[in-house]
């Protein structure tokens, strides 16, 4: 079981926690502007790298905030944890 | 005949043992494993094969053992256990198995529990490595943890009969665990596997704790223990387990490890025979000879694959008149049953073989280390040539191996390497180095190295077994790479091997030797099979552990639950809520109470318990314009005092939930839910709020279980609520439909919401959950005179499809728009957004062959649909692939249609309204006239009473 580093409560187990996909997908500040497809992408679309991946995370058994994670895909290490509204620091895989 | 040495073994000879195996009595003693005691019977003879029904034995001293599967009948059964893993004890009832268990139709009557430990060093395997690992640290002040599969420590240890620093090794391992037991912050556990290692030093440990007692086990003890360790630092000091050799009829009883025998000799005094042939490739199978030759066995041949015999160990034997045979192996065995022979030839050439008789054959092909778990957390194995064994092949940054773990297999060098794979761990934890350990002198004459390596001699394949337990031979591997097979996970595969409960522990090398042989390859270059927990079989029951019954998940049960309990309801589960199904009066079924309790409702009254219901207090200056984003319609011009109906969706624009709204003040609203979306809605206000908004002022608060929420259905529910709630007006002028007030109810403060979801007059009433009951019996005894009735979920739920009202996650799965449920009504149009609505414009949400609800009306009224069933457009059915048009989601007989219906998604559904369809049901097919989703009182004249 893994541990991850909730910002707010420090390392916890992985149990506690609520996977929240890709981050930084900002809802679209006007979607009526948007075709379908771009539409679409927001809705359906989401990266799958190999490696560094930045993603939302929601302690949700815990203090139930949400916050950022990037994490290495190929090994499941968490490279970084930052806050909601924080820039994606840079990390090194 | 007894086997049993006169002297020696940890075992106690004072007292004696009773046990039953195969219906026979024997005895044995305290120290002693099931194994060990039929051995010192003469029974070699454990069970059979589970494929071919060949007779299988003892391989092995311990748990690697592939073959002495026996069940456990009392005291309580339990399938699968090797003879060699099960501590004797009084009483003791076992069968041996023909390859598979039977688990017991009993339940489990022993409790299992599990434990949080936290250290800083955690050290796997109490040998000589593990053992100056675990000091080494202790000493260093960091917390450790030492967990050993044996009942005592010692490893390797237990089964030789060597001197540490001139005196018994057991001596030296006492003063040792003392040591550590006497350290604060140091925990011993043995009889404890660790079974798993996971990420970030989480490791998973089973602990047997009351399992050797056998009855005189104290029931409130836990009968297994699973230990969840979180670690900073590892040692795994997991030792080696000795590796057979393939050749032809390999598998009789008698054939046993060398190294195993030597354990069952010193370790509990008992010989494997009494006239033994030892096949070795290597140094250390000369020890078990010597020592078992000067316990009374007679050796009859030593046959050494190797060329040449060392010179030491070749003076050793003639001193004792071992005959030794260099360049010989076993080519084949005899027996009816057990070994009575084997034959023996020469590795190399064409020299006829010789029979010697032997009612034992003792084998080494070598050692693998025990790398399990070292894999498990994902450490790189690298193949060592001169071993024939993978071996860690890199360092990790909190894993370290120790002892023969690695590969070496030198007393001294093991404790060494143990002594600083401590140090290194306790150092990487924080610590700095305590007092040194000083390194135990061994006066061992054997080593184990210089070995040839032998995965199988030459002879009849289909008879050489690799895995004994799974029955799979040479000639299956040769199968495997002729079918073209190269990966050694495709042949495990194909093949079985290492399977089975022992994880192919002695089994999994040979097989990769000969892969890579047949292959041409180097082993070097072959990835090995990935190693995966537990290590050794752990039950279900101690993976659950307390997490049984009613703990296995909480139940949830509402402040009225225990009226409705005494009051004969039947429950429905919902989520984890148990709620009142239907009220079976004497000789009712389901559907005759249902349609009494619906026909009740309509024409006189009814009530629920509908406190399940979801409840969230909204609150905050951005609250209205929060919900206007959440719902599909419009929730901030809501007036304080109102209330209204709503829809959420995903920004795929599906529906996922829908509920009502009470606006409770400028800045609060209450917000409800469908029973099993409580949590689910709550998350998704809060992932918004806080990922999306979070510059709204905005707090979600579920408010869920402080309310007892009690529906009051039915045209006579005004004058029920009159009778209770006399400060209140409740005339329909007064108090309108979709408005709720603040009053009494039964002399208690409640909150009145005049809602229906039955399409009957009605009201919600909602006290603190303090009150519920004595609301809900107020309200029964108010409604006496008009024969109230309390319903369940079904009534419920037949009320509402009456009136075409759907069911999130019954009517809906995900794929389903407001718009496809007939509900465009509550779909904003003036809103410039909420989650859902760029979705409503896309082209597939705008076909006109999307699924529809409809209702369905089988024409014969007395046909009962089953939900789920498939709609078709023709009275036969056509050649498959039929087009399916949909499914019926809901189906029930009406007390106040007089007759059956049915809620269907129907592709196309509201262009088909009048049409006749046809429903496969069992072998016919059943028409339909599709219909509007309202069946009842579409005019809606029976809201206002």
């Amino acid at each position: 079981m893994q541990l991850i580093p909730c910002p707010w409560c420090g390392p916890r187990e992985e149990a506690e926690f609520h996977y929240g996909g890709q981050a930084h997908v900002a809802y679209p500040g006007d979607p009526s502007a948007l075709t379908d497809e771009e539409w679409a992408r927001y809705v359906f679309f989401r990266e799958n790298p190999s490696g560094p991946f930045a993603e939302r995370w929601s302690h949700n058994a815990g203090c139930r905030r949400w916050f950022n994670a990037v994490r290495d895909t190929r090994t499941h290490d968490l490279l970084a944890v930052y806050r909601v509204g924080e820039p994606m620091p840079e990390v090194t895989a | 005949m007894t086997l049993r040495t006169p002297t020696g073994g940890s075992i106690d000879r004072n007292t004696l043992l009773h046990f039953t195996f195969n219906g026979r009595p024997y005895t044995g003693h305290p120290g002693d494993t099931l194994a060990s005691a039929l051995l010192a019977h003469g029974v070699h003879e454990i069970g059979s094969s589970v494929k071919l029904g060949r007779p299988r034995g003892i391989v092995a001293a311990g748990s690697e053992d592939p073959t002495s599967l026996v069940q456990v009948e009392a005291p309580f059964s339990e399938p699968m256990l090797p003879a060699t893993t099960v501590e004797l004890y009084d009483g003791l009832v076992a069968r041996g198995l023909a390859g598979q268990g039977r688990l017991s139709a009993e339940p489990d009557p022993a409790r299992y529990d599990a434990k949080h430990e936290h250290c800083d060093v955690l050290v796997v395997g109490a040998g000589p490595a593990g053992l100056m690992a675990a000091l080494t640290a202790a000493r260093s002040g960091a917390r450790v943890v030492l967990v050993d599969e044996q009942n005592q420590a010692g490893g390797a240890l237990l089964g030789v009969d060597e001197y540490l620093d001139d005196r018994p090794s057991a001596e030296w391992v006492a003063d040792v665990v003392a040591e550590l037991r006497s350290t604060p912050g140091v925990l011993v556990l043995e009889r404890t596997t660790a079974f798993g290692m996971y990420q970030d030093g989480f490791v998973l440990a089973l602990q047997k704790r009351t399992d050797h007692l056998g009855f005189a086990a104290p029931a409130s003890v836990a009968r297994q223990r699973v230990w969840r360790i979180r670690t900073k630092q590892t040692v795994l000091a997991t030792g080696a387990h000795e590796r057979p050799v393939a050749f032809t009829d390999n598998d009789r009883p008698g054939i046993m490890l060398a190294s195993s025998a030597r354990t069952f000799l010193h370790r509990y005094g008992v010989l494997p025979g009494s006239r033994a042939v030892v096949f070795t490739t290597n140094d250390s199978a000369y020890c078990a000879a010597i020592d078992l030759a000067e316990s009374g066995v007679d050796i009859a041949l030593i046959a050494d694959a190797r060329p040449e015999t060392p010179a030491r160990l070749a003076t050793e034997c003639a001193a004792r008149g071992i005959e030794v045979r260099a360049g010989h192996v076993v080519v084949g065995t005899q027996g009816d049953g057990r070994v009575s022979g084997v034959r023996i030839a020469p590795l190399a050439g064409t020299s006829p073989d010789v029979t010697v008789a032997c009612d034992t054959v003792l084998v080494s092909g070598g050692w693998n280390p025990v790398v399990s778990l070292f894999s498990q957390a994902r450490g790189k194995l690298r193949y060592d040539a001169e071993l024939g064994a993978f071996v860690p092949g890199e360092e990790l940054p909190t894993v370290r191996v120790a002892g023969s773990a690695t590969g070496e297999l030198d007393l001294g060098a093991c404790a060494r390497q143990g002594r600083d794979a401590g140090a290194q761990a306790a150092a990487a934890a924080g610590f700095t180095p305590g007092g040194q350990v000083p390194l135990p002198v061994s006066d061992s004459r054997c080593t184990a190295r210089s070995g040839l390596v032998l995965w199988r001699v030459p002879g009849d394949d289909d008879a050489s077994f690799v895995d004994l337990q799974r029955d799979s031979t040479v000639a299956d591997v040769l199968r495997a790479t002729g079918a073209g097979l190269r990966s050694l996970e495709h042949v495990k595969r194909y093949t079985t091997i290492g399977t089975a409960h022992d994880q192919g522990k002695t089994s999994g090398m040979i097989a990769a030797g000969i892969v890579a042989e047949e292959l041409g390859v180097e082993l070097a270059e072959q990835r090995p099979t990935t190693f995966r927990p537990p290590f050794t079989s752990v039950s279900f029951a101690a993976l659950a552990g307390r997490d049984r019954g009613e703990l296995h998940d909480p139940v949830r049960v509402t402040s009225i639950h225990p009226w409705h309990v005494a009051h004969g309801a039947l429950f429905e589960d919902v989520g984890q809520w148990k709620r009142p199904w239907y009220y079976p009066q004497e000789g009712e079924d389901l559907h005759t109470a249902v349609l009494r309790e619906c026909k009740a409702t309509r024409e006189s009254v009814g009530m629920m318990d509908g406190s399940t219901l979801g409840k969230i207090d909204v609150q905050g200056r951005d609250a209205g314009k929060f919900l206007d984003m959440l719902y599909t319609n419009m929730m901030g011009t809501l007036k304080v005092g109102r209330i209204r109906y709503g829809v959420m969706c995903g920004v795929d624009g599906m529906v996922i939930d829908d509920g009502t709204v009470i606006r409770i003040g400028e800045e609060r609203y209450l917000v409800t839910t469908t029973t099993g979306n409580a949590a689910k809605i709550l998350d998704w206000m809060e992932e918004w709020l806080q990922t999306e908004w979070p510059h709204l002022d905005v707090h979600c608060t579920s408010v869920t279980e402080h309310w007892a929420t009690i529906p009051l259905v039915g045209p006579r529910s005004r004058d029920v609520l009159a009778a209770v709630a006399p400060s209140l007006d409740v005339s329909n002028e007064a108090f309108e439909f979709m408005t709720w007030r603040d009053t009494e109810v039964a002399g208690v403060p409640a909150r009145v919401c005049r809602i229906s979801f039955s399409g009957e007059l009605a009201y919600e009433i909602n006290v603190t959950a303090w009150h519920g009951i004595a609301v809900w019996e107020a309200l029964m005894a108010a409604g006496e005179q008009y024969g109230i009735t309390p319903y369940g979920t079904e009534t419920m739920h037949v009320l509402r499809a009456e009136k075409g009202y759907p069911i999130i996650g019954q009517e809906t799965d995900a794929t389903v728009t407001p718009q496809d449920l007939g509900m465009s009504w509550a779909v904003s149009k003036k809103k410039p957004d909420f989650i859902g609505k760029r979705s409503f414009a896309r082209a597939e949400n705008n076909r006109s062959d999307r699924k529809q609800l409809v209702g369905l009306l089988p024409v014969d009224p007395a046909v009962l649909l089953p939900e789920g069933s498939q709609i078709v457009e023709t009275d036969r059915l056509p050649e498959p692939p039929v087009r399916m048009l949909g499914h019926v989601t809901s189906s029930y007989p009406s007390a106040a249609l007089g007759r059956t219906f049915a809620l269907a998604l129907l592709r196309s559904g509201h262009e088909r309204i009048g049409e006749t369809l046809y429903v496969p049901v069992e072998d016919s097919l059943v028409p339909v006239t599709v219909t509007e989703s309202v069946l009842y009182d579409k005019e809606g004249a029976r809201r206002d009473g």
